[in-house]
């Protein structure tokens, strides 16, 4: 098993989010994740799904993705050159005996303070991937309260 | 011109040329069957939506042509599902109108209110809901682009009352342009010389063709193919008919009650040509051991279906017309004449057989050879699902394509009589017969009703061997033949029923009685007939490759 970046673009339409979360949940494959994303154009969204699974498999889903009426372009982000980016939101335990420290570790990762409460901390990060998990293994040992990641948009590099 | 949404449907109908629509009504509907009444092409009423589509799938898989029908909201909709799925699964064109609640009250469990497009989602090739009537006439036009066009499937519209009373200017599109289809019918040049070299080298290529081949209207051009090269062809249950199952060189169905000499052959094989086809695993057996030695082509429309189950080394994807069309301006024959003579070694050695006595009790597959004696093999012939299925597809014998229709990637029982009403219609020519079992007839027995009216010389032959055969056979064989409510001689007088719907009804006990009644049958010409052949209860069908088995674990009789 192995984690897949696929990127999909598709008409602007209802209806079209299930067809493509679909295909996964019929072959009982979890989504770790999946953005939604206007794009430059109007009518046209991209999806950018990352989820972990079997070669095979994820083939045949490419292949069924591309099917689907309302899906214009897939493509396969995995192995290529690609600028990523994600956000996050922690919020952690921070008392005022380790605010310091955690003020410091968000100066390095550029990250915003987004909520500041008597016990705790919110701090908002925005970068790749690796960043965010690097950031979010540093802050654990304060206790994180509570998490969330939107997901990654994915771009394919200009050669 | 001016019309609502109902008179859209109508007049967007009338500019695709349908000639048949099938289905039944509801509240929701009625301003569209309000407009239906004066329509010029023929509305076939059901007597159950699920007879409504399959009857609208038979006449798309006899004559070639997309399928229509319509259907109320809720449970209208929800009797459709397994005709929708019937149809998918087999790749046939179908455009399947169903009637929703007034959009202001979507998603509030109204009054026979269901999630149409999504409960159809994942049995549709595509679906819309509409949301407005200046969307109508377009999404018809690309519900029926979409339905017939690359590998076919039904497409489903969803129309809300609201939108059917709707007014708006009605203007079909002449051309639509749909992004995210453009379905690819050339095959690639490079593709196609490398799968001809790989021909021409062969020492042991088969052909594997299937519905595929149907679809595409490619029979000509495969029977070229195989004169060209004289490669020896065997087909899927969707393939009958596409070559003529008299020839030399065919080795009739493969898979898992396919022949002895199709599935030795391709076991065998240093070549598969696998045209529109797609290994499904009741061909394949144990994927692991299937065709150990043999490189593998596989051209197909759809390029999902390559290298899903079996790893190809020349995928073509294309339409198997125009592919096969490139292939004969090139191709030259491979020297096989070693290889031909083996096969027909196997042909001669290993035939498909029964034990018939001379006298009395009558063997299932007794009346299949004799419906194609006495039809001359010019019938259509539509199946049930289980024993009577499998029995039609080897002893009756295949030459047209379209000449065979059957259930065969869902095998959905009650499949086969309401598919039979649909060939009729489309087929007005031909004998049309539906060989059945008694327990699938049951299932859509309502329909006979339609038959009688239309005056659908339709016949129905049943092998009424008392049980759920083909699940009986999988009983006896690997469940300690433990007949659990399999068993269902608990029946009705078939002959009654079928005179109580004003049909003819014939009984036949006796071997010697087979011909006569089928003659009677085929002498009958204005009203459906049932035959109700009493059988041998516990025959089997034979070859008989187990589920997730190998060719060498073959059943190839009863075992004592
Ligand atoms: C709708 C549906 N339900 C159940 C099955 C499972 N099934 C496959 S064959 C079969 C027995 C069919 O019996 P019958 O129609 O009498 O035909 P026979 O096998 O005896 O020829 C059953 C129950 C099915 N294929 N379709």
């Amino acid at each position: 098993m192995r984690q897949y970046v696929i990127s999909v673009k598709v008409e602007n339409k209802f209806g079209v989010l299930a067809r493509v979360a679909g295909l996964f949940s019929a072959r009982g494959y979890n989504i770790d994740s999946l953005t939604v994303s206007a794009t430059e154009q109007d009518n046209i969204s991209v999806m950018t799904i990352v989820v972990r699974g079997d070669d095979r498999v994820i083939e045949q889903v490419k292949k069924q993705l591309n099917k689907l009426i309302d899906v214009i372009k897939v493509t396969d982000h995995t192995d290529l050159p690609c600028v990523q980016r994600e956000i996050v939101l922690i919020k952690v335990n921070a008392p005022a005996s380790k605010r310091a420290e955690i003020y410091q570790l968000g100066e390095i990762f550029r990250a915003d303070i987004a909520d500041i409460s008597p016990k705790s901390i919110t701090l908002g990060v925005k970068g790749e991937p690796d960043k965010i998990d690097n950031f979010i293994e540093l802050l654990r040992p304060y206790g994180i309260k509570e998490l969330m990641r939107t997901g990654r948009v994915s771009l394919v590099k200009e050669q | 011109m001016k019309a609502n949404g109902a008179q859209i449907i109508i007049e967007s109908l009338k500019k695709e040329n349908v000639e048949y629509m099938f289905g039944y009504p509801g509240g929701v509907v009625i301003p569209i069957f309000h407009q239906l009444f004066n329509a010029p092409f023929k509305f076939i009423l059901s007597r159950h939506e699920q007879g409504a589509v399959h009857a609208a799938d038979g006449y798309a898989r006899a004559s070639g042509k997309t399928g229509v029908v319509l259907a109320t909201s809720g449970p209208g909709a929800t009797n459709l599902v397994t005709g929708i799925a019937t149809a998918y699964m087999d790749s046939v064109p179908l455009v399947v109108f169903t009637g929703q609640v007034s959009t202001r009250m979507i998603g509030n469990d109204a009054f026979q209110e269901v999630d149409v497009t999504g409960i159809t989602r994942p049995i549709t090739k595509h679906n819309y809901l509409v949301q407005d009537v200046k969307d109508l006439a377009r999404i018809i036009k690309e519900a029926f682009h979409i339905a017939g066009t690359g590998r076919p499937g039904p497409v489903v519209i969803d129309v809300p009352v609201d939108i059917s009373n709707a007014e708006h200017k009605f203007h079909y599109p002449e051309k639509i342009d749909i992004r995210g289809y453009k379905p690819k019918y050339e095959g690639h040049p490079v593709q196609i010389e490398k799968a001809c070299k790989l021909i021409e080298a062969s020492k042991k290529p088969v052909i594997y063709a299937g519905g595929g081949v149907i679809i595409s209207n490619a029979s000509k051009e495969l029977r070229e193919f195989v004169k060209l090269t004289g490669i020896p062809i065997t087909t899927t249950l969707l393939g009958l008919g596409v070559y003529p199952e008299t020839d030399k060189l065919s080795l009739e169905m493969l898979g898992m009650h396919g022949t002895y000499y199709a599935n030795h052959a391709v076991n065998e094989s240093d070549l598969l040509i696998a045209i529109g086809a797609r290994f499904d695993d009741r061909v394949t057996g144990n994927i692991k051991t299937f065709i150990p030695n043999a490189k593998v082509i596989h051209i197909d429309i759809d390029p999902a279906s390559v290298s899903k189950n079996v790893l190809v080394d020349v995928p073509i994807v294309g339409d198997c017309r125009h592919v096969l069309n490139e292939i004969n301006k090139m191709i030259k024959a491979p020297s096989i004449d070693p290889w031909i003579k083996e096969v027909m070694k196997m042909k001669e050695e290993h035939p498909l057989t029964y034990d018939q006595p001379q006298k009395g009790m009558i063997k299932p597959q007794f009346v299949v050879e004799e419906i194609y004696r006495l039809t001359k093999g010019d019938a259509v012939i539509c199946t049930e699902v289980g024993q009577n299925q499998m029995w039609a597809a080897q002893f009756y014998k295949y030459t047209q394509p379209r000449t065979f229709i059957s259930s065969g990637g869902l095998g959905t029982m009650g499949y086969g009589f309401p598919a039979a009403i649909g060939a009729q219609l489309a087929r007005p020519d031909k004998r049309v017969i539906d060989i059945a079992g008694d327990g699938s007839i049951q299932m859509n027995i309502q329909e006979l009703i339609v038959a009688v009216q239309h005056r659908l010389p339709v016949i129905v032959a049943i092998l009424n061997n008392g049980f759920l055969g083909m699940v009986r056979q999988w009983q006896q064989l690997f469940y300690e033949k433990r007949y659990s409510h399999t068993c269902i001689n608990f029946a009705p007088d078939f002959v009654k029923l079928a005179e109580a719907y004003g049909a003819a009804g014939i009984r036949v006990e006796e071997k010697e009685d087979v011909a006569a009644a089928i003659k009677k049958a085929l002498s009958i010409n204005d009203r459906p007939i049932i035959i109700d052949f009493v059988v041998n209860r516990e025959e089997n069908v034979y070859p008989m490759v187990p589920a997730g088995k190998s060719v060498k674990d073959t059943i190839m009789r009863e075992l004592a």
